[in-house]
């Protein structure tokens, strides 16, 4: 980076809005009664919040957690890169909500019965076969861990931009990350995620009110982008051949948002089920501000930022427009933003290696701590030892795997009597196929379909779902009813 | 009930079919048409989950 670093103040804020965060996450069991929910054990309490969360504390965390840091760096690069394209992540954010008001309070009244904290807990209980549930953890933990990996690369983009050489930054943050969930568990980032939440709105309202009065108003700044950008075709505003990418990436991604294990520990540690409902119709609110985030992009445009590096983009723009201070205190919202949600990714892993993976080790508190560490300082040496680039691509390919988990765990909960064998073939072919066409594509999140002539590029994460649930449909066909174990080679 | 949850298929259609929206005008209070339609069906949206909700509840 060669923007002029924006000096002490931005720094003092930083590091005072950082340390706080953490000091107040890691010290929760302290300031906080001690008061483990009825029936609760120890490593419920650690690891779902004992399942106690009330509707505000489940819109800070799940909104906390399901928009990180790294939204708030990668949906306006990617904006910044490609213009109106970029969005897709507003109508993915908008219909999920639907989608989590019909599907969520059925798995959290199952996870309560059981006491199962996992998707593939559910899914174990559902379809009695450990081969399966081993599938749905495994798919699981590979789709969250390079997530983890990107909030990481979130807090090293705002060291960066404030002037910090090296790595040695980073592994701060990293050690503040791990003490922070060791400490806490669930109850951190739950009781952290207000400070965060506040903290990004103050940022990104402070931006989307500023900084078009600076470029001359919303009108003027959308057209001044527009000159930065390739210019669509008549009065479009995709260009040629992106409609069907922009609904099927949106739709994928929708399907795919809650059965992360980090969101999903969000939803399962709520109250009850009401708790969902209502978050469902409060938690649209993110989605606004994510819309504002993204506006951010072409701010950028409309601001003269000219990087080749986009996830600088909004760094690059704070520095650019706000008083070194402000910047200073938007970084570290950025930072704090990541700490939410790699803490509950962090949680979630350690749940489904615990519960799912290792047996027996379900009531261990430090066998999930240990686990938790483990799989954060995976993802340190990820970003650390192996390039950015190899987090996101995992990422990409993540967010297919993890939509492999949809049938078994969603259209498990219809009357449809599914085989296990039937879920696993189908989770199998679903999970190589969408694999391959990855790599074939040069790991791109789209495939291009060659119809009659006509050329179309489609989620390859949806078509890797398609041929998953038409397996399922088939095997379930052939092989009917509710037989558990049935092998498949 | 069971009718009434199909309105909770409207975000779906009405995002998912880039057609109704890919355009720049009407523009609003300086937003392309692209821009501000999406952005207005976040309140629909929840207004629905709403309504579909309470109403559920109520029959």
């Amino acid at each position: 980076m060669t923007a002029q670093a924006p000096g002490p103040a931005a720094l003092i804020v930083f590091i005072l809005f950082f340390a706080a965060t953490i000091l107040l996450g890691s010290t929760v069991s302290w300031w906080r009664a001690h008061r483990p929910a009825h029936g609760a054990d120890k490593s419920e309490d650690w690891g779902l919040g004992g399942r106690q969360f009330g509707t505000w504390v489940t819109w800070f965390l799940v909104g906390g957690d399901f928009y990180t840091a790294y939204t708030v760096i990668a949906v306006p690069a990617l904006v910044y890169a490609t213009g109106a394209f970029g969005f897709f992540a507003l109508p993915y954010t908008i219909i999920v909500y639907p989608f989590v008001f019909l599907v969520m309070p059925i798995l959290w009244r199952i996870a309560h019965a059981g006491r199962h904290a996992t998707a593939a807990d559910i899914v174990r209980a559902r379809f009695g076969s450990r081969p399966l549930e081993l599938a749905i953890a495994c798919s699981g933990l590979v789709a969250v861990m390079p997530y983890i990996a990107l909030q990481l690369i979130g807090i090293r983009t705002v060291i960066a931009a404030l002037g910090l050489p090296g790595e040695i930054p980073l592994i701060v943050a990293f050690v503040s990350l791990a003490a922070y969930t060791w400490l806490g568990g669930l109850h951190a980032p739950a009781l952290t995620a207000f400070i965060k939440d506040i903290m990004i709105y103050i940022a990104v309202l402070a931006a989307v009110i500023v900084i078009p009065v600076h470029l001359g108003g919303y009108a003027a700044m959308f057209a001044t982008a527009a000159q930065h950008l390739p210019k669509p075709e008549g009065n479009h505003a995709l260009m040629a051949g992106q409609a069907v990418p922009y609904a099927t990436l949106a739709l994928s991604s929708a399907l795919a948002a809650f059965l992360y294990p980090h969101t999903l520990t969000g939803v399962l540690a709520a109250r009850s089920a009401d708790t969902i409902r209502k978050n469902a119709v409060m938690l649209p609110a993110y989605t606004l501000l994510l819309g504002l985030i993204a506006m951010l992009g072409l701010m950028a445009h409309a601001a003269g930022i000219v990087t080749t590096h986009s996830s600088s983009v909004v760094p690059l723009l704070f520095l650019a427009i706000f008083p070194a201070w402000f910047s200073g205190f938007c970084f570290a919202a950025v930072a704090v933003g990541a700490l939410v949600p790699a803490a509950v990714m962090a949680i979630g892993a350690a749940n489904l290696v615990t519960r799912n993976i290792l047996t027996g080790r379900g009531q261990d508190v430090g066998a999930a701590r240990i686990v938790a560490f483990g799989v954060k300082l995976g993802a340190l040496a990820c970003v650390l030892f192996l390039n950015a680039q190899f987090a996101i691509d995992l990422q990409l390919l993540g967010g297919l795997w993890i939509l492999q988990t949809f049938p078994a765990l969603v259209l498990g909960l219809t009357r449809i009597r599914f085989s296990a064998g039937a879920m696993l073939l189908g989770w199998t072919v679903g999970t190589l196929f969408g694999t391959y066409l990855c790599f074939q594509d040069g790991l791109k999140p789209t495939h291009v379909l060659a119809l009659g002539g006509l050329h179309q590029a489609v989620s390859t994460g949806l078509l890797a779902l398609l041929v998953n649930i038409g397996v399922v449909a088939v095997a379930t066909v052939l092989v009917p009813g509710r037989r558990t174990e049935t092998t498949v080679a | 009930m069971k009718m009434l949850r199909l309105a909770l298929l409207l975000p779906f259609l009405g995002l998912l079919w880039l057609p109704f929206y890919d355009r720049i005008e009407p523009s609003f209070l300086g937003f392309p048409f692209f821009y501000w339609y999406q952005l207005a069906w976040v309140p629909l949206t929840s207004l629905l989950v709403l309504l579909v909700w309470k109403k559920g509840a109520r029959s």
